[in-house]
């Protein structure tokens, strides 16, 4: 990651925002809106940031993975599947039903990215072909089962989707409590603090993304792990010269992918809203792999370039809000169809490379033979 | 004597060499209603009863033989559009825009043209304009993609997906207002009825299937003869072997790409359009979804080849066809189609399964698409 691409980042972003703050801010103070929308960003962005992560284990070990949509939904399906399952079949506690539930998303994760492994790595498949069967074999998966399992005859709820075990918790990092003597009595100040307070709210899938960020970074870039893993992306057959088992890196890399794809499909579903429709998943994986591109192959830089599409998702949802107030010359940001493109146009308009080219690893999407 | 001998030769050439290629995606299909054949059961239904039901609702009567075929129809064109660009070394993800565009466009000719006019225009002037103007938006759709691809190196796998979801955001906008059927009882978001003059005339009395149909056909030889037959084909072949060699060999690797990009665009939108002047004569939002994925299956599953993706459309159309039938047989929901689907495509792609599973050796053909990122 450069500058230029960190600088680009945060004028869309700036921009976005400043859309909002100018339109809401009749009726709300743009303190508030800013972190309302900052918080909406971090939030949104958890999957993006997650697929991307998951983009950049396979492809720095060489596998190049267009099936994360796919893992995505499967797990967002299975995690929510299984959280119900535990819920109301075996009558576990909602707390531990939807624990579980995040479990059964990652295995779901694992066990597709198995199948791209198997594909890609030991019978050599073309991977974006894999990648295509792993996304259409999950909308066929998911919907089959959905429809059978709940609607379907025999089904064991009857015929109607049940109660579900709720979303995980917000966790609330105590900022106002501690920082309150600052203000003294000044109300307003406390009043800010309360707002920026609720950036840092965040759920447990968001919380753990953006560590998974930095941890991921530590280990690709300083760790003897991560130094194997690009070596096998880069130079498969200099990195088997020196001893390293790359049909092995790269099957624990693209299952690792997996793991992390699966995590964001648990967003869906147990993190952001307790049902499961088909489709859902909505193209995020694809977007999440723009973001990988952008951000150069790197966590950080992934991350970023998420923040960017999340930010896009809460100007939709922010236009929402604030629609009765857009003024008449800006009508069209009513329509929700035309905000929605945002994300669609900004991924196509980054990976023309205006804003710079990116290199991905040198052995990206070629099979190894020995 | 000696000739006949040769011929005799040459036509047991011509079926080995058929059955051949068809060796694999058989057994792939076999091995598919297989693995189908066992979910079924898991799921506590009966797998023989759903395919005798699969297989009387879409070949057991004339009007399920129409039904197949007029859901083969868009299918034979949508293959064709991705097995095109595969042909060309271009992943074409994005039929299912293409196809929206095109029916839009189409629907758009054939409902408002007359009243822009004023008056009414004879079948002959507008059916080909319809039909055109909705194969020209497909391509076009598709050629935004092509030129990036060609002069920015952006990927077309992402790009044609990107355009899926601009095609389906604006063809929402537009079916959820300036287009939308104003008609009292309507609130779907769809189009009017287009005018009689735009419409494609059903093949048979009382049956759906339409002239439509016989196009489809003839498209897929004109797609065979352009491939084989044409110096543009013999390019767009060169360019998807090795795009390094078509450009020592003087071949202009970008027009090429555009080009490719451009005609599988259009046969994708040539899907919607057909739909909309043959079929339903109108555009409804939801109808496009889910095309794009089986058109990519039927493309893999008829190896790229046009013969080839017709007869996999009519198998895909045949399940989509017979799946109503049997869900009223086995109450298997009708989804249960995509995941056998699913699991053809698996079998296909993944041919070394196949062959693993079978021991049938390799003759060391494989398709290369991932070529990087570019970005």
């Amino acid at each position: 990651m450069d500058w230029k691409r960190f600088g680009f980042i945060a004028l869309i972003i700036i921009v976005l925002f400043g859309t909002v703050v100018m339109i809401g801010q009749v009726k709300q103070p743009p303190i508030l809106i800013i972190t309302s929308m900052l918080a909406t960003t971090i939030a949104v962005a958890t999957p993006l940031t997650l697929g991307a992560l998951s983009g950049v284990y396979c492809e720095r070990a060489g596998v190049v993975n267009i099936g994360i949509e796919g893992m995505m939904l499967t797990a967002a399906f299975f995690g929510w599947l299984g959280a119900i399952y535990m819920f109301n079949v075996f009558g576990r506690d909602a707390g531990l039903s939807i624990a579980l539930g995040v479990f059964f998303a990652i295995l779901s994760g694992l066990l597709m990215a198995l199948l791209h492994a198997v594909l890609s790595i030991t019978f050599k498949v073309d991977q974006i072909i894999g990648g295509t069967v792993i996304n259409i074999l999950a909308v066929g998966l998911t919907g089959f089962l959905n429809r059978q399992l709940f609607f379907g005859k025999g089904s064991v709820f009857g015929g109607s989707v049940p109660g579900s075990p709720g979303v995980l918790p917000t966790i609330h990092i105590p900022l106002t409590e501690i920082f309150t003597p600052i203000c003294g009595a000044s109300a307003s100040c406390l009043q800010n603090l309360i707002a920026i307070n609720r950036v840092f709210d965040q759920k447990p899938i968001a919380i753990s993304a953006i560590l998974l960020v930095f941890f991921s970074h530590y280990v690709l870039f300083n760790t003897r792990w991560g130094l194997r893993t690009r070596a096998v992306g880069e130079h498969p057959k200099a990195a088997d010269t020196v001893g390293i088992n790359v049909v092995k890196m790269r099957y624990l890399n693209v299952l690792i992918g997996g793991m992390f794809a699966g995590l964001a499909g648990a967003y869906f579903t147990i993190e952001s809203v307790p049902s499961f429709e088909p489709l859902l998943t909505n193209g995020r994986g694809f977007i999440s792999l723009a973001a990988m591109i952008f951000g150069n192959w790197t966590p950080i830089g992934a991350w970023a370039a998420s923040l960017v599409f999340g930010a896009s998702q809460a100007l939709l949802i922010n236009m929402q809000i604030f629609r009765d107030v857009i003024p008449p010359q800006w009508s069209f940001l009513q329509e929700s169809y035309i905000v929605g493109l945002t994300p669609y146009i900004l991924t196509m308009f980054i990976l023309t490379g205006i804003i710079g080219k990116t290199t991905p690893p040198a052995a990206d999407g070629v099979p190894y033979e020995k | 004597m000696q000739s006949e001998k040769q011929s005799n030769s040459l036509t047991r050439q011509v079926i080995q060499s058929i059955s051949d290629a068809s060796l694999v995606p058989f057994l792939a299909i076999l091995t598919a209603v297989v693995v189908g054949g066992v979910i079924i059961a898991f799921v506590g239904g009966d797998p023989l009863l759903a395919y005798r039901g699969l297989i009387q609702g879409s070949f057991g009567s004339t009007k399920a033989l129409s039904e197949t075929a007029v859901w083969a129809t868009p299918y034979i064109f949508a293959g064709l559009a991705v097995a095109l660009a595969f042909k060309g070394g271009l992943f074409n993800i994005g039929a299912e825009g293409q196809l929206a565009v095109g029916a839009v466009a189409s629907s758009l000719i054939g409902y408002a043209l007359p009243e822009w006019l004023g008056y009414d225009l004879p079948a002959i002037i507008h059916l080909p304009l319809a039909i055109i103007f909705g194969i020209l938006m497909g391509g076009l759709w598709a050629g935004i993609v092509g030129w990036l691809k060609a002069y920015t190196g952006g990927h077309e796998v992402i790009n044609t997906i990107m355009m899926n979801y601009i095609a389906l955001n604006t063809t929402s906008f537009l079916l959820n207002g300036v287009m939308k059927d104003r008609s009292p009882t309507n609130v779907i978001a769809r189009t009017p009825l287009i005018a009689d003059s735009a419409r494609i005339p059903p093949l048979f009395e009382g049956l759906r299937v339409h002239w439509g149909f016989i196009l489809a056909l003839l498209v897929a030889f004109l797609i065979w003869w352009l491939l084989n037959k044409t110096t543009l084909g013999f390019q767009i072949r060169t360019v998807g072997l090795n795009p390094d060699a078509a450009k020592y060999a003087g071949i202009n690797v970008k027009r090429i790409i555009i080009l490719t990009m451009v005609l599988s665009g259009m046969l994708a939108g040539m899907a919607g359009t057909i739909e909309v002047t043959g079929l339903n004569y109108r555009h409804e939002l939801g109808f496009s979804i889910g095309y794009g994925y089986d058109a990519i299956a039927i493309a893999l599953l008829g190896k790229s080849h046009p013969l080839g993706v017709v007869l996999s459309a009519f198998l895909f159309a045949a399940m989509r066809n017979g799946a109503t039938r049997m869900q009223f047989l086995t109450q298997m929901p009708v989804d249960l189609i995509s995941m056998l689907q699913a699991f053809i495509l698996l079998f296909v792609a993944a041919d070394a399964i196949v062959r693993y599973i079978y021991r049938i050796k390799s003759k060391g053909e494989r398709v290369v698409l991932t070529r990087g990122w570019g970005g």
